[in-house]
């Protein structure tokens, strides 16, 4: 991967450098846009609801033990909305969109639709790559707010519901109020939009060195996606640290 | 766009002088001359391996020689530049169809993407240049629905949209049973005299080749080794070209 880091940033800057011709490849941004949303916001529902869930469960019961039951909603709501939601929905995009980006994309260099583009005057990153990057960066930050809603719904179910618990729905979120502001949500919110370039541009790139038949299109699925990932958790302590200033 | 009704040669001269190519160390074109009439049917053969399907990627702009020129029109060319310079069109081997449009869509990709026609003009455009190519009712279907010969055809006629001034074509009939090679050879031949493109074929098929070729080049280790007509060609006393040539008859009359 950190041998092509040269080449991703270059794949950046010229995608960035082909902004201005966003507005011709709207029809196409929007495909992607709702191919993105279609194939991943129930993965997301379901991910951030137990993922939410899952942090009341481990985090309540020995909060109410020591009397800190207040800090049970702003705990969960400072965790989704931080860390947890812009972190594992990226992590989850990168599976199901990245993947799909790279496969798309190599499947094309393999099979010299990439070539007949080029011969054509068309270029791959206008046609292909500018749509992609605009489309997945719209769309995660767009899903890291729905992730987020629902991981805090997630827990305060738990919360309600766990006897060892037994935090009323209202007084979770009232809890929650107290703690999360809009600051914490918009950082959130700011990493999953850099998470969601990051996963397009890393994808992209790897499609468009793809070579080989389909076992170079299954390999540079696989780097895409790990490669993502690494980026993503890097990007995240750095994201984090520039953040917390 | 010129040169449909036109009875001049719309095509453009291509001179290749010294052209070198290697790969990792490995000499693929190692050192190639010749030159193309406007107008003209140029076929390159060879054995596989010899360098011919580089040649052309180099001559479409998809790679930089190493050493050597490509003059068009007798004026250098950057290999990056030519597609933009130059209406030139590829038919590619697997006839690289974008596999997730339609015929329709293909063809009229160029002129879409450049916006040089309404979608009404483009779409009539289209079935003008599929029905050229006996595909107008394969307008609306994936390139998964058609054969060989059919993905082929409607390469060819996505190639026609661009009315190119030289166009390359890559293996054109590999894959195809007899009757669909004679259909592609018969299209390459009226394209050059309704519209006077420039044809560079690259092909093994001795048939295609003999039938439609001003001229050919065999080419052989990356090299040249003869060009002329199909008659000088044939009659040709280099040993590697009638090896060549016999051995593809020897397979041929098995």
């Amino acid at each position: 991967m950190f041998e092509n880091i040269g080449e991703i940033i270059l794949l950046f800057w010229r995608t960035m450098m082909a902004l201005p011709l966003a507005w011709r490849q709207r029809q196409k941004v929007l495909e992607q846009f709702f191919e993105i949303g279609n194939a991943s916001l129930l993965m997301v529902c379901v991910l951030s609801f137990f993922i939410g869930a899952v942090i009341v469960l481990q985090t309540g019961p020995v909060m109410v033990e020591h009397s800190l039951t207040s800090a049970v909603g702003g705990i969960a709501g400072i965790a989704m909305a931080k860390e947890l939601a812009p972190v594992m929905m990226a992590i989850l995009i990168a599976g199901r969109i990245g993947s799909a980006f790279a496969a798309e994309i190599g499947s094309m260099r393999v099979y010299q639709e990439i070539d007949a583009l080029r011969t054509m005057n068309i270029n791959p990153i206008h046609y292909l790559v500018l749509p992609r990057i605009i489309a997945i960066a719209i769309a995660v930050p767009m899903l890291v707010v729905f992730a987020i809603l629902v991981g805090w719904f997630g827990g305060a179910v738990v919360a309600a519901a766990n006897t060892h618990i037994a935090i009323p729905f209202q007084t979770f979120f009232h809890d929650l109020r107290q703690i999360v502001v809009t600051k914490d949500v918009a950082n959130g919110v700011f990493k999953s939009f850099c998470f969601g370039i990051v996963i397009g541009v890393v994808s992209c790139h790897q499609g468009l060195i793809t070579i080989g038949g389909p076992r170079g299109i299954g390999r540079s699925v696989t780097k895409a996606v790990v490669n993502s990932i690494v980026m993503i958790v890097i990007f995240d302590y750095i994201l984090t640290r520039i953040l917390l200033k | 766009m010129n040169g449909q009704s036109s009875n001049q040669p719309s095509g453009v001269s291509v001179q290749v002088r010294g052209l070198k190519k290697s790969f990792n160390g490995h000499d693929v074109l190692t050192g190639i001359d010749f030159e193309v009439q406007p107008g003209e049917i140029f076929v390159i053969m060879g054995p596989s391996g010899s360098g011919k399907s580089v040649l052309l990627k180099h001559l479409i702009g998809l790679e930089a020689p190493d050493e050597g020129e490509i003059l068009v029109n007798g004026e250098t060319v950057n290999s990056e530049d030519i597609a933009s310079k130059y209406r030139t069109a590829m038919v590619f081997q697997s006839g690289a169809l974008l596999n997730s449009l339609t015929v329709g869509e293909n063809v009229g990709l160029y002129l879409a993407e450049h916006r040089l026609k309404s979608p009404e003009e483009i779409e009539k455009i289209v079935v003008e240049k599929l029905d050229d190519v006996g595909l107008k009712d394969a307008v609306n279907k994936m390139p998964s629905e058609l054969s060989g010969g059919m993905k082929k055809r409607a390469a060819i006629a996505r190639a026609l949209v661009i009315e190119p001034q030289l166009i390359l074509y890559d293996e054109p009939t590999s894959e195809l049973d007899p009757l669909s090679s004679v259909v592609v050879g018969e299209e390459i031949l009226k394209l050059k005299e309704r519209i006077h493109v420039t044809s560079l074929v690259v092909s093994h098929d001795r048939d295609l080749a003999f039938g439609i070729a001003d001229r050919i080049a065999v080419i052989d280790e990356g090299r040249i080794i003869t060009i002329g007509t199909p008659d000088e060609v044939k009659n040709c006393t280099e040993e590697r070209v009638q090896k060549f040539l016999h051995a593809y008859l020897k397979t041929n009359t098995k």
